[in-house]
């Protein structure tokens, strides 16, 4: 195991003991304590096994999972700060439709492999987002009757 | 044979179109490599809204019986298993199509899964009126036992490692604790408004199967699919069906073990392919042929992981216990519509559970003819660029968990769950104990509490939980599984997993 994956790994079952911890502190201290029976249970084992987790990887004995290197996390970045700021903003402010649709075409531009430079491709993905659009509204605001945010043009 | 009172249910003109649409759709979206079956079914549960409860499962059931058959189609053009399922179809089935067999290699896949579908099945219809009359006898603690042995049989044996896997359904418990609670009306662990309902099921499931997917087609950047789509050439069908019934052994072995993995809970799919396919060649007088465009090897791997589908439901509609990914998220399906599984699906709902298991038998035939006509065009959506998957997708994700409440609370959850499980499964957990945490904790805590207060009222909690024969057996089997997944680990001879076989299909492709 490289250095890399074993910090990350230190890192991310550190975060799971963190959890554990802060679920088992939760479920002893508060009240009623009848309600909570049942996930002081499972959060103490949920602490044991997270410790152990976390031993595992600070003595670098950790076997499973390889990690991420640096440029899948390059290649993942921009497409989940697109998704999240999709999700956490602007389907709320802009409207289901207009953000899915600004969403889609970012997407599509970040990550379709074909040319930047030709003006053909980006007809193509203009012509991909808008019918993506339309089976999405034709979908879920006519067959489904969904009533999404629609706050900008619909 | 009650069944056949509901056969004709399925022939509705609804009814059957929505079978048919399920098929067809289930086979194209097999195709496509990324979207597994599980997946497509989580991403379909919000359009059986509107839905009967029959008409829903109609729809989910052949989105997941064909979107297993359909991942053949691009393991065998394209050399892309559409889902782990299909990892060993693609052995032998991409070189029959290299070698100009594709067509053959086609029909003989539908045709073997069909035969493989049709008997999983039937065990489906003979096996689950009796096991559902037999969960009768079973109390709290019996329940209690089976929901943490749906947990820890997958936590343990569905994962790489035993621990993170146990420590995957510890989270997906936890997960299931957070809101108020049924007996005291408590708070429990709402750190923000969008969880004070506690964790929807069906957008956790989008969340959880669909957001990790998208993550990892952006991992991979800007990357163009260089497979070439292999050319069929025409090959008569009734020579087809002759290889495929004069293939005995291998069509048997498939068939058996596919039913037989189903049954337990955790194994899976990709795990039946790969089984089937590694004992027939060791029991063909042909073995040295297997991996070279073998026809033997492509019956045995695609009847085993269509075989698997039937017997996978068992445990989920007789012991409300689902036993893969798939089938909770079935029980997702049939707990939006207010049924829940069990005898009380048979007595109450005798109409939906028929109805749902006849259209899955009549699906696979559907399946079979349609599995040819639409290959072609399954094998040209399986190139779609990742870009558009991803996009298409995460759209999807959003605008379906937002349909379960209009609640902008269900996409929040549903991102950050999905988001958090990409980080939690590169690092070895596993999302299906933690769905199966998720599900069946309520089921688990609800007959821990009430056990809990039959024992208090006549004797122990210790006594209540841990005698009786069938408290013992499950918890024997509980310590077993654990144990023989923690010895395996040790010697490092561990089972084939879903995780070689994602690792084998990544490496395929």
């Amino acid at each position: 195991m490289t250095d890399l994956p074993r910090t990350q790994h230190i890192i991310a079952s550190g975060l799971v003991a963190a959890v554990g911890i802060t679920v088992a502190y939760v479920s002893y201290t508060q009240e009623p304590a009848a309600a909570f029976l049942f996930p002081r249970l499972i959060s103490t084992v949920f602490v044991v096994l997270a410790l152990w987790t976390f031993g595992k990887a600070v003595l670098g004995h950790t076997k499973v999972g390889n990690g991420l290197d640096r440029r899948s996390m390059m290649n993942i970045l921009p497409g989940l700060i697109v998704a999240l700021i999709f999700v956490y903003w602007a389907a709320k402010q802009l409207g289901f439709y207009t953000a899915s649709t600004a969403t889609f075409f970012i997407l599509l531009s970040l990550y379709d492999p074909a040319s930047h430079n030709e003006v053909k491709s980006w007809i193509k993905r203009v012509i991909i987002t808008a019918g993506f659009l339309a089976v999405m509204y034709g979908l879920f605001a006519k067959l489904l009757n969904v009533f999404t945010p629609r706050e900008i043009f619909f | 044979m009650e069944f056949l009172a509901y056969f004709g249910d399925v022939f509705t003109p609804i009814n059957f179109g929505l079978l048919l649409i399920g098929t067809i759709g289930g086979l194209i979206l097999g195709a496509t490599p990324g979207l597994s079956p599980t997946m497509a079914v989580a991403l379909l549960i919000p359009f059986t809204f509107r839905l009967e409860p029959a008409q829903g499962l109609i729809l989910l059931g052949a989105a997941y019986t064909s979107t297993v058959a359909g991942g053949a189609v691009s393991a065998i053009l394209l050399k892309i298993p559409g889902a782990p399922a299909n990892i060993a179809t693609t052995l032998d089935g991409h070189t029959m199509a290299q070698k100009g067999q594709g067509a053959r290699a086609l029909q003989l896949s539908f045709l073997a899964s069909a035969v493989g579908g049709v008997f999983g099945v039937l065990l489906l219809i003979f096996l689950t009126p009796v096991l559902a009359q037999w969960a009768l006898a079973f109390g709290p603690s019996h329940l209690f036992w089976l929901a943490i042995l749906g947990v820890t049989v997958i936590g343990s044996l569905d994962s790489s490692s035993v621990v993170k896997g146990l420590l995957s359904g510890c989270i997906g418990l936890w997960l299931a604790t957070i809101g108020f609670d049924d007996i005291m009306g408590a708070q429990r662990f709402i750190f923000h408004s969008s969880v004070s309902g506690g964790i929807n099921v069906i957008p956790a499931l989008i969340g959880l199967f669909a957001i990790p997917q998208v993550i990892t087609m952006f991992a991979k950047g800007r990357k163009s699919l260089d497979a070439e789509v292999l050319t069929v050439e025409r090959h008569p069908i009734k020579d087809a069906f002759r290889e495929v019934f004069s293939r005995t052994r291998a069509l048997t072995i498939g068939t058996l073990s596919g039913s037989i993995i189903g049954l337990i809970p955790g194994v899976g799919g990709q795990i039946a392919g790969l089984v089937a396919y590694d004992q027939s060649k060791k029991m063909s007088s042909e073995s040295e042929k297997f991996g070279t465009g073998h026809s033997e090897g492509v019956i045995a791997a695609e009847s085993a992981n269509n075989a698997m589908v039937g017997p996978s439901l068992v445990p989920l509609l007789t012991l409300s216990i689902p036993g893969s990914p798939t089938a909770a998220v079935l029980l997702g399906g049939l707990l939006i519509h207010g049924i829940f599984p069990g005898s009380d699906l048979f007595d109450n709902y005798p109409d939906v559970a028929w109805t749902f298991i006849n259209s899955m038998l009549v699906g696979q035939i559907l399946m079979c003819i349609f599995g040819l006509y639409v290959a072609g065009l399954a094998a040209k959506v399986a190139q779609v660029p990742n870009a558009v998957m991803a996009a298409v997708v995460l759209g999807l994700a959003v605008f379906g968990s937002y349909s379960v409440q209009n609640s902008m609370g269900d996409v929040y959850v549903m991102m950050a769950l999905g988001t958090g499980m990409y980080f939690l499964e590169r690092f070895g957990f596993s999302a299906a104990p933690l769905v199966l945490g998720l599900i069946l904790g309520p089921i688990a805590e609800a007959n821990f509490i009430q056990g809990s207060m039959i024992a208090n009222a006549t004797s122990s909690v210790g006594q209540y939980f841990f005698t009786g024969a069938l408290n013992l057996t499950l918890i024997t089997i509980v310590v077993a599984s654990i144990a023989y997944s923690a010895w395996m680990e040790l010697r490092s001879r561990r089972y084939t997993t879903k995780d070689d076989a994602i690792e084998k299909e990544e490496a395929l492709s």
